[in-house]
């Protein structure tokens, strides 16, 4: 392979990872916080507010995962390795 | 072991591969052999524990039948609460069935010593590391809504696609496909995620110190099932009830 497509490659799955997992990891803590806001004022409403917020905490973490989907292409099924 | 490169272009559902695969050939299609023996395992696992149970019903449970009496009401509470009162009963078996399936899958990569057989090539694993296993489950889950909603509400359920613009008929259309591609990114990505860190770690160091880690990817296998199979009980709840309702859990 080509060393400077090499290094693009392994630079960009580094960044796709790190930003992938940045903007996720403050929603999910902003969404976890506001959650457990939520049941501190309305203990009887946990039921309630642990299924959207684990609904939603699945909906954010896909996008971790989408991330880390492409790294993962850069790194082992890099298209623009031949 | 390092995942090694390999390109494998033979079927569109996978492009992407981490590691040696232990083929099959079936015709001229090739299969991978590892996934199918763990499959099977995991279904004679489920089956066999189901029979096991499900014979000499006690009034009182207790043993294996408690514990599947238990999984049995945590499943229904779960349709119940995604899809209502009125319709959850006929799905319990299908989100059921999911929710072991992919909950037995992902603890039996972690907990069952695979390394002890040895395959000619690649290495036995947890079935949804492979994105087939996912994709497959993912198609199923979106075959179940487009069934559930057709049966509910006949052609009806196609109006959903125009029900309050049909300026948005695109992205209606877009989310049939982004529901089953997030789906089985996620399961895939969380699956595979998990064994690369504890594989790099075992790399790295190979005692106590990849074992905490062990346990958080349990955490998150165990969360995963539950993920797959409250999306999959959200989205068919969704396809049977009218528009109009409250509707915004399947934006992802």
């Amino acid at each position: 392979m080509n060393p400077l497509i090499a290094s693009a490659s392994v630079l960009a799955a580094a960044l796709a990872i790190g930003l992938a997992s940045l903007g996720p990891g403050l929603a999910q803590g902003n969404a976890s916080g506001q959650a457990l806001e939520g049941i501190a004022r309305q203990p009887e409403a946990e039921g309630k507010i642990r299924g959207t917020l684990l609904l939603s905490l699945a909906f954010m973490e896909s996008l971790t995962i989408y991330g880390l989907v492409i790294a993962l292409v850069l790194l082992f099924a890099n298209p623009f390795a031949s | 072991m390092m995942p090694l490169i390999d390109l494998w272009t033979a079927l569109p559902l996978a492009k992407l591969e981490v590691g040696h695969h232990f083929y099959w050939y079936i015709g001229n299609l090739r299969v991978h052999g590892q996934v199918f023996i763990t499959t099977w395992f995991v279904m004679a696992l489920l089956i066999a524990v189901a029979f096991v149970a499900s014979r000499n019903i006690q009034r009182v449970p207790s043993g294996i039948q408690n514990l599947m009496e238990y999984a049995l009401e945590f499943i229904r509470d779960l349709t119940k609460s995604q899809m209502g009162e009125h319709e959850y009963r006929a799905w319990v078996p299908f989100v059921g069935t999911l929710f072991l399936f992919i909950f037995v899958c992902n603890w039996s990569g972690a907990l069952v010593p695979w390394k002890l057989i040895e395959l000619p090539e690649g290495e036995l694993a947890a079935p949804t590391n492979d994105i087939n296993t996912t994709v497959a489950l993912a198609l199923l889950v979106s075959l179940a809504y487009f069934y559930a909603g057709l049966r509910k509400r006949g052609l009806k359920y196609f109006t959903k696609y125009i029900e309050p613009t049909p300026v948005l008929l695109p992205i209606a259309i877009l989310e049939d496909f982004t529901k089953p591609l997030s789906l089985s990114f996620r399961l895939f990505g969380n699956i595979l995620a998990d064994e690369l860190v504890v594989s790099v770690l075992v790399l790295l160091v190979p005692l106590f110190v990849p074992l905490p880690v062990m346990v958080l990817g349990l955490f998150t296998s165990a969360i995963q099932a539950l993920v797959f199979a409250t999306l999959a009980a959200t989205y068919i709840g969704e396809a049977m009830e009218g528009h109009g309702g409250d509707h915004e859990a399947a934006h992802s």
